[in-house]
């Protein structure tokens, strides 16, 4: 459905894409994970013709997206990282032009855009000034517009950055349901969770390169197996702690200092729970919280690219706190 | 909850590249004529500039200019009225917005014409020049000009003026385009305004200016459309001439600054 190879794309000084490979199977959802700068906006923006990639080629539909870019078009819909739906319209007015300009004619753009205003929980707001919607409205409103001549591929970039997430559960059910219906997704996102719950193939990005590819499953067993993460009280004490279970710690170990957070591998499981847990009490470091934590997508970018990923604007699911993800922390 | 249907092959309706790029064209100046309508108070903040100008001219310098076959406001609000589509900032500005908005984005990720977003832009600021043209004839009238030369001439004018504001309309859509950032488009749309719009026929008669100023501001754009505007709206030799000067100029800008702006728009 999408597949490009060796993209490449610099703007002046900066390697926005650096030789990237990607396949997309039609019917699939593959998410494109990575932090900002990446290069996930770049690759969208190449493959829905956007802009031109400084070498390697890429093809959508079988299509090349430099020779064949007007053919292309009809086959994709994009909503890009920030609403691009007219303010100062309505929601109706947005959708009746976007299907009007997908060459749809007048009474079918308008027959669709009804029925997607419906389908997106819109139909009350329909008349309204989009200016006046909410920020989750405004995404299900670009959304809309972007499956209004019911494309094969939906590409989406960042589609749930900023959203709360009541609006963000929303979206997902949105993106489930066009998979469900045979619609090819590619998504970009910087929330794990995002990709682990929607994607079945991720693509992990950093600095225009390619880290890693695979289903979520696929990554997290890259880990190996579970870790016993900990959090130890006292700031003086945590050089203690990390003297004390040096021991168990194969090569670098996995620490934030900042938040006193230690994780280590824990083959042993239980086993390796408790030997942590007297090794501390032996030196005498006092520990908030000890438990057994199953690999996030978080470990496993962390793995890929000895950095967490980027900074979330807010705190955006509750799970994934609970899951063990990491906010906020720069290399 | 949200339900989607699965994804048909999108139909799309064969027709014409003229037919397509007509209808594109007329579906993105509707847009922009609703969020023109949307924003009144930027519609009547442009529609006071002109009347500005017009009463500052008209009873401040007016009585120190010498227009030898007219009255002195006979000889301003023709002028004026080709002026005052110069004021296209909100061209720029609104192209500006419309690509850090991501809505040229979207526009370009469409299988749409790609003239259709300029050409539909360019359009709809020919009717705010429309609006605004109303204005300046209501308060010329009141502050004494007349049309002199009979109805058709004075709407042949009014065309020529509408006509004038299109094609350099093109030129403030490219500059919005290559600034990209609406602050810095509402000054940039200035820089090409004030030497067109003072070194010419708009105000003062050519003969106060020194000979080699003379040469520029006979033949250029602006000088040659209010000639012509003039001519026909009071009267006077050469409108032939002035008319087919003007709209050559029109021709000329539609096609440098139509091909500029739309080669821009493609790679932006």
């Amino acid at each position: 459905m999408v597949e490009a190879h060796g993209l490449s794309k610099a703007f002046g000084p900066t390697q926005a894409l650096a030789g990237v490979d990607l396949e997309a199977e039609a019917g699939q959802v593959l998410a494109l994970l990575g932090p900002n700068g990446a290069g996930k906006t770049t690759l969208v923006r190449i493959l829905t013709t956007l802009l031109k990639p400084d070498g390697g080629w890429a093809r959508v539909c079988g299509l090349d997206v430099v020779c064949d870019a007007p053919a292309i078009r009809p086959f994709i819909g994009l909503s890009g990282q920030f609403a691009a739906i007219d303010k100062l319209l309505t929601g109706r007015e947005n959708l009746e032009m976007i299907g009007q300009l997908s060459r749809l004619g007048r009474r079918e753009a308008r027959r669709r855009g009804d029925e997607a205003l419906q389908q997106f929980g819109l139909s009350e707001a329909a008349d309204r000034l989009a200016k006046s919607y909410s920020g989750g409205m405004r995404r299900r409103l670009d959304l809309a517009a972007a499956l209004i001549a019911r494309p094969q591929i939906i590409i989406l970039d960042e589609p749930t950055t900023g959203l709360d997430p009541r609006s963000r559960m929303d979206l997902w059910f949105a993106i489930e349901h066009l998979v469900a219906g045979g619609t090819t997704v590619l998504l970009t996102t910087q929330y794990l969770e995002e990709a682990d719950r929607l994607a079945h193939r991720v693509m992990v990005l950093d600095e225009g390169k390619v880290v890693a590819v695979g289903s979520p499953g696929e990554l997290k067993a890259r880990l190996g197996g579970d870790v016993v993460e900990l959090h130890v009280t006292r700031d003086d004490e945590f050089d203690m702690a990390l003297a004390a279970i040096a021991s168990l710690l194969d090569g670098r170990p996995d620490s934030d200092r900042d938040r006193l957070r230690l994780r280590l591998p824990a083959p042993g499981g239980q086993a390796t729970l408790k030997m942590v847990f007297n090794l501390l009490d032996r030196a005498g470091v006092a520990i908030d919280d000890i438990g057994i934590r199953r690999p996030s997508l978080d470990d496993v970018f962390l793995a890929l690219t000895g950095h967490a990923t980027a900074t979330s604007p807010a705190k955006p699911h509750p799970a994934g706190r609970r899951r063990g993800a990491r906010e906020g922390r720069t290399p | 909850m949200i339900t989607t249907e699965a994804p048909v092959q999108a139909k799309p309706i064969r027709t014409s590249r003229g037919a397509a790029v007509l209808t594109d064209t007329l579906v993105v100046t509707r847009r922009n004529l609703r969020r023109i309508r949307r924003t009144p108070r930027m519609m009547a903040v442009s529609s006071i500039h002109p009347v500005l100008f017009l009463l500052l001219f008209r009873y401040v310098f007016g009585g120190a200019i010498h227009t030898r076959r007219f009255s002195y406001v006979d000889y301003l609000v023709p002028g004026l009225l080709v002026a005052i589509t110069l004021f296209g900032s909100t061209t720029s500005v609104a192209m500006a917005t419309d690509l850090g908005s991501g809505m040229i984005d979207r526009f370009r990720s469409l299988p749409m014409a790609r003239s259709a977003v300029l050409a539909g832009r360019c359009l709809a600021d020919v009717t705010r020049s429309l609006f605004v043209v109303m204005i300046l004839l209501v308060v010329g009238t009141l502050t004494g000009f007349r049309f002199h030369n009979g109805v058709l001439a004075a709407v042949v004018a009014i065309a020529l003026v509408l006509a004038f504001s299109f094609s350099f309309s093109w030129l403030f859509a490219l500059v919005g385009l290559i600034v990209k950032d609406p602050q810095t488009a509402q000054l940039a749309a200035f820089l090409p305004v004030f030497p067109f719009m003072f070194a010419s026929t708009v105000f003062v008669p050519l003969t106060s200016m020194p000979g080699w100023l003379q040469a520029f501001a006979r033949f250029q754009p602006v000088s040659s459309a209010v000639n012509a505007v003039r001519s026909l709206a009071e009267g006077g030799h050469h409108t032939a001439l002035f008319v087919v000067l003007s709209v050559g100029w029109m021709i000329f800008f539609l096609a440098v600054f139509g091909s500029l702006s739309i080669t821009r728009y493609r790679k932006s």
